[in-house]
């Protein structure tokens, strides 16, 4: 072996082994996250913790129940005024939007992606909770949708634009107008990718806790009333873990695993949503 | 030179020329096709052949800057009128490309009643018949009948091919337009294609592009030469290739050029 067959071999092997090791860190973090929580949380995770509400402070037991049921209603809320607006705009800049206004649209959502979430939240105060007189479900929802909406854009965007231009006009020649084109042929094809956007979107917003704090503020007590205060499992992690009582800490770790469970729950659903997508495209 | 007299215009082109801005990439091109004939347009890369073919179902237009000169005569209307529909126009001009393009979404049924769906409402037997026409017309149905339910992308490339040319097919346009439709196909699947060509003409009037002057002269009737977006000459298949009248097409075609 000449002396440049072992260098190169040399830095190939050092490569390999430092770009191995990053990815180690990478997901060092998630398997120290994920097994913390259920080293911490899931000795309490039994069926009162899920079918019972907050107990007054001091008391031992409870559950989060009215959290579960009210992170369900203000992410779906969230995702039934964002998924349409956002797949909706995706579809328009991939197929429409090449002109100024789409740039300008582009632009925004960008801008919209980057924006700190309590400023979103701090928006959805003074344009819904001080009208309104009252904090509301229906206030945290709207900021989680305008938090969502860019995020589903720009992945239904690129979802679209992977479509090869070749179907479209194999659809045009055909004699399908634009229109049709672009929903039976286009939107279907990238339908796989853009479920995907939109689990891990939602998958996003479901950990979200700083647009709440000041729209859905949360609740101690089970409720369904969206134009009331709810609680969600992002709240109750943030009220119990900054509380002083060990029995709140110990309902605050088992919060976060349920809370990451869920998360984990969306992120597998879009991984499988997109290997059908490759299953059907071979 | 004139097609024989028995032979009706369906299709011609008049003082075409199609543009991309400014620039002309198919000048002042005047070319007939007479019906339940195959005309081949050969010549070498780039001098038009493609864009000529999306002039004939105005998808030339799509492209970004495309627009056209001239006229284009389907029996004997212009289809560039002003009150022409070119969604509705495309629908009596069917197309298939260099690559197959299945609908990867849709089953092999739904991929040849694709067109049928656009062309107003049909009761479920006609659709059904539409599609196993059309598929035996492809030379397709004996293999795919037992699967039809199974997504279009199972099967190979050249069944591909014929699918897409079954989907063209099942709306029973008047004229086809195959561009370069064996390109991505081996030897076998080449022949299917041609054999199909010899087929279809009973019906249709085809228009085939391709740089395979072989296939050209084993599938056509009449041959157009076009050369940095002109026509160089137009004639009967077997004049043009034993006896060409310029001296440009016998150079191309004897391989000195192109």
């Amino acid at each position: 072996m000449s002396a440049r067959q072992l260098r190169r071999r040399l830095t190939s092997g050092l490569m390999t082994g430092l770009v191995a090791a990053l990815s180690f860190a990478a997901v060092l973090a998630l398997v120290l996250i994920l097994g913390h929580l259920v080293a911490q949380g899931a000795s309490s995770l039994d069926w009162s913790f899920f079918t019972k509400n907050p107990v007054p402070a001091g008391e031992m037991g409870g559950g989060v129940a009215n959290a579960i049921v009210g992170t369900g209603i203000i992410v779906g809320l969230a995702a039934l005024i964002g998924l349409p607006i956002g797949v909706g705009t995706g579809l328009y800049l991939a197929e429409y939007g090449s002109g100024r206004l789409g740039w300008l649209v582009r632009f925004v959502a960008d801008v919209l992606n980057g924006t700190p979430s309590i400023v979103v939240g701090i928006f959805a105060w003074t344009w819904l909770v001080k009208p309104m007189g009252h904090f509301s479900a229906l206030a945290g929802s709207v900021a989680l949708a305008v938090l969502i909406i860019p995020m589903i854009a720009r992945t239904t965007e690129e979802m679209v634009r992977l479509v090869p231009h070749s179907l479209r006009e194999a659809a045009l020649a055909l004699g399908y107008p634009r229109w049709r084109t672009s929903l039976r042929i286009v939107a279907r094809t990238a339908l796989a990718g853009i479920v995907t956007g939109c689990l891990v979107g939602i998958a996003r917003i479901a950990g979200e806790t700083a647009p709440l704090l000041f729209t859905a503020l949360g609740n101690l007590n089970f409720t369904t009333h969206v134009l009331g205060p709810m609680q969600t499992l992002s709240l109750q992690i943030y009220v119990y873990a900054t509380g002083p009582f060990d029995e709140w800490h110990r309902l605050a770790w088992a919060a976060a695993l349920v809370l990451m469970a869920l998360v984990l729950l969306l992120a597998l659903s879009a991984r499988r949503a997109m290997r059908q997508r490759h299953g059907a495209a071979r | 030179m004139a097609p024989p007299a028995d032979a009706r215009l369906r299709l011609e082109t008049a003082r075409l020329t199609a543009l991309f801005g400014p620039r002309a990439v198919l000048t002042d091109v005047s070319i007939p096709f007479p019906a339940r004939t195959v005309t081949a347009v050969i010549g070498p890369s780039g001098c038009g052949k493609s864009t000529l073919l999306r002039c004939l179902n105005r998808m030339h237009e799509l492209s970004l800057g495309g627009w056209v000169t001239g006229r284009v005569l389907l029996d004997g209307a212009d289809i560039y009128d002003a009150g022409v529909d070119p969604v509705r126009l495309r629908r009596r001009i069917g197309m298939v490309f260099q690559r197959p393009t299945p609908f990867p979404t849709m089953s092999i049924h739904d991929n040849v009643a694709a067109g049928l769906r656009v062309n107003g409402p049909r009761t479920p037997v006609e659709v059904e018949q539409a599609v196993e026409r059309a598929l035996r017309q492809a030379a397709l149905w004996d293999e795919v009948q037992d699967r039809l339910r199974d997504s279009a992308l199972a099967l190979s490339g050249g069944q591909q091919q014929r699918l897409c040319i079954a989907r063209a097919l099942a709306p029973e346009p008047e004229v086809l337009l195959l561009d370069e439709p064996t390109a991505s196909l081996d030897p076998a699947g080449t022949q299917r294609i041609e054999e199909l060509c010899h087929e279809l003409k009973r019906r249709y009037t085809i228009v085939i592009v391709t740089h395979n002057l072989q296939q050209a002269a084993r599938v056509s009737d009449y041959t157009a030469f076009l050369f940095n977006g002109e026509l160089v000459e137009v004639g009967r298949t077997e004049d043009l290739f034993t006896k060409p009248v310029q001296e440009r097409t016998e150079a191309y075609i004897t391989g000195r050029f192109g």
